[in-house]
């Protein structure tokens, strides 16, 4: 049994860095900007479908990925946008540019899917190593999402930083300082995407193919990873956030393969993932207000 | 020639209009502020206070008139290229910091009031020493707590904060939106002398709204009274500070309908609460 437990714990690494840096993302979006932005959903199969479609086209895969994630960003800004400049809700900002980029996407592969099986992805040369897959590959996606976690955290602590997280904490206040809170709401919307983008170009390339519809249930999947995280780590300092939403995706990742080992059918999985966020929302509410009532009591 | 640091030109503002709801709240106010003048500003509900600072500061624009600030003119000038001019404090003292941010990267925000921020560290060392000193003169031991989050202070420290904030980089402007208000008396009082020793030190230009009438009259150099959008009396000098609470009542009451107002009034026979 431990055994069978221990054998899941590879794959939720690989996937659980992978996939963290949406994770990353929504942080950034959702915890500092507090912007409930629903892009994800879109722009994490944009990066998969940008960079299908360009090493396709014989583009070396770092480029690939380079240029998705600046679709990424682009989607972002422009969700960001439709919110400062015309006025509209950021739920529906969000959910308009994730309706535009499934259009978008189909655009840019030309079908609905993208095998890159038989391609040379960035996955090909650390494939190629003498050693079991996993370990190259897990220290690879691992790095990138430590690199990119401490990109940001360092980011929110410089004046600019400062400005955005203000700028979702008392957004009037940084305004009568000067700030343009309008332009912090598109920059912020830009990097969350253009790190969702980034993942799901490599996502895409490790899983083999890009599919129109990898994005579906990003979001969901990225905010029950980070409700996880808090819950274990706490949500005070920004460094907290971040890690948070690495360990909170990990931990996902692997509740996920070991249900899925102890005879948890795929379909159930998003009831899974409801189910977890409950608990993980759920339990220390209620702890808490056992701790309430007893101290009441004056225990 | 005297330095004029605001002056508002026929100044108007309408809400809702063309509608059942149309309400003209400022209803062409001409008024000029001498650099280093405290005006202390009051009026009953509705008379267009709050209005009147929000066009100076430029949340709201005016439907007609032009403002200058130090001698340039703002009247379109959007609120955060406008924010360099001056310092707000708001009634509600959650408004005026950050919660989720600590009281040294609060300050340090407001340091950097009006300039443009880039990838240097938010907190600058050099200044700490600088925020520290500030913070004692608030005498609440605040200095001793500059990492801790915003959140865990009280109301009247978070006023007190955002007062410092407001007056850090020593603005041409600082506007009061009945600051106190939401205080208790006691922390109310603290604040409001606080804020008299930094305008006084400062020589800070300042504009306060109030409610309270003893405030208006106790603090400034100059009082302006609103009523439905004009300016029906001003006054300043000696005479000024030889009003009474009473005085303000019986040569002003027409135009107070605010029980608020009139309730200011000294126990020895005023009006009755």
């Amino acid at each position: 049994m431990l055994d069978g437990l221990l054998r899941t714990l590879p794959i939720s690494l690989e996937q659980g860095f992978a996939y963290g840096i949406v994770a990353l993302g929504i942080v950034i979006s959702f915890r500092i900007l507090a912007f409930p932005d629903l892009t994800v959903d879109g722009s994490f199969a944009l990066g998969g479908a940008v960079v299908a479609r360009l090493i396709m086209e014989g583009v070396p895969p770092v480029y690939g990925i380079f240029l998705a994630t600046a679709a990424g960003f682009l989607a972002g800004c422009c969700t960001g946008l439709l919110n400062t400049r015309l006025k509209i809700n950021s739920l529906l900002a969000g959910i308009l540019m994730m309706t535009i980029l499934y259009s978008v996407n189909l655009r840019i592969m030309g079908r609905s899917n993208i095998q890159l099986l038989t391609v040379d992805t960035f996955i090909t040369p650390l494939e190629n190593l003498d050693i079991n897959r996993f370990v190259p590959i897990i220290a690879f996606f691992a790095v990138v999402a430590f690199g990119i976690k401490i990109l940001t955290d360092l980011f929110f602590k410089t004046q600019l930083g400062f400005a955005m997280r203000a700028t979702g904490d008392n957004e009037q206040m940084i305004r009568t300082l000067g700030v343009n809170t309008d332009s912090m709401t598109v920059l912020g919307l830009g990097m969350s995407n253009a790190f969702v983008a980034l993942s799901g170009a490599m996502v895409a390339q490790d899983q083999g193919f890009a599919d129109i519809g990898m994005g579906i249930g990003m979001i969901v999947a990225g905010l029950a990873s980070i409700i996880i995280g808090e819950t274990l780590i706490g949500k005070q300092t920004v460094a907290q956030k971040t890690l948070a939403a690495l360990a909170g995706s990990v931990v996902y990742k692997w509740i996920i393969a070991v249900g899925l080992r102890l005879g948890l059918a795929p379909t159930d999985l998003k009831l899974a993932t409801g189910v977890m966020v409950i608990l993980a929302l759920g339990i220390p509410a209620l702890k808490k207000e056992k701790e309430e009532k007893l101290h009441l009591r004056g225990v | 020639m005297v330095n004029i640091m605001v002056r508002l030109e026929n100044i108007k503002k309408v809400f809702n209009k063309n509608t059942v709801n149309e309400k003209i709240a400022i209803d062409g106010i001409n008024l000029d502020i001498p650099a280093g003048q405290f005006v202390t500003v009051i009026g009953s509900n509705g008379a267009g206070k709050t209005t009147l600072l929000n066009l100076i500061a430029g949340t709201d624009s005016p439907d007609g008139g032009d403002i200058y600030l130090d001698g340039e003119c703002v009247t379109h000038l959007p609120e955060h290229h406008r924010s360099r001019y001056y310092g707000r404090i708001f009634q509600n003292p959650l408004m005026g910091t950050a919660a989720s941010m600590s009281i040294e990267e609060n300050l340090a925000m407001a340091d950097l009031r009006g300039k443009p921020r880039g990838l240097k560290w938010g907190v600058n060392k050099s200044r700490r020493g600088f925020y520290r000193e500030s913070l004692k003169l608030l005498d609440l031991g605040l200095e001793n707590r500059m990492k801790q989050n915003v959140s865990l202070l009280s109301g009247g420290q978070r006023q007190s904060l955002t007062l410092l904030m407001a007056t850090l980089s020593v603005p041409k402007l600082l506007l009061l939106d009945e600051h106190t208000a939401a205080l208790d008396p006691k922390t109310a009082q603290k604040v409001m002398q606080l804020t008299d020793q930094l305008v006084k030190e400062y020589r800070l230009t300042t504009i306060m709204v109030t409610h309270n009438m003893q405030q208006a009259i106790q603090y400034g150099d100059r009082m302006i009274m609103l009523h439905e959008g004009k300016i029906c009396h001003d006054v300043q000098g000696e005479e000024k500070q030889a009003l009474t609470v009473a005085e303000v009542i019986d040569r002003f009451g027409a135009t107070l309908t605010d029980e608020a107002l009139l309730c200011q009034a000294p126990t020895t026979g005023g009006a009755g609460c």
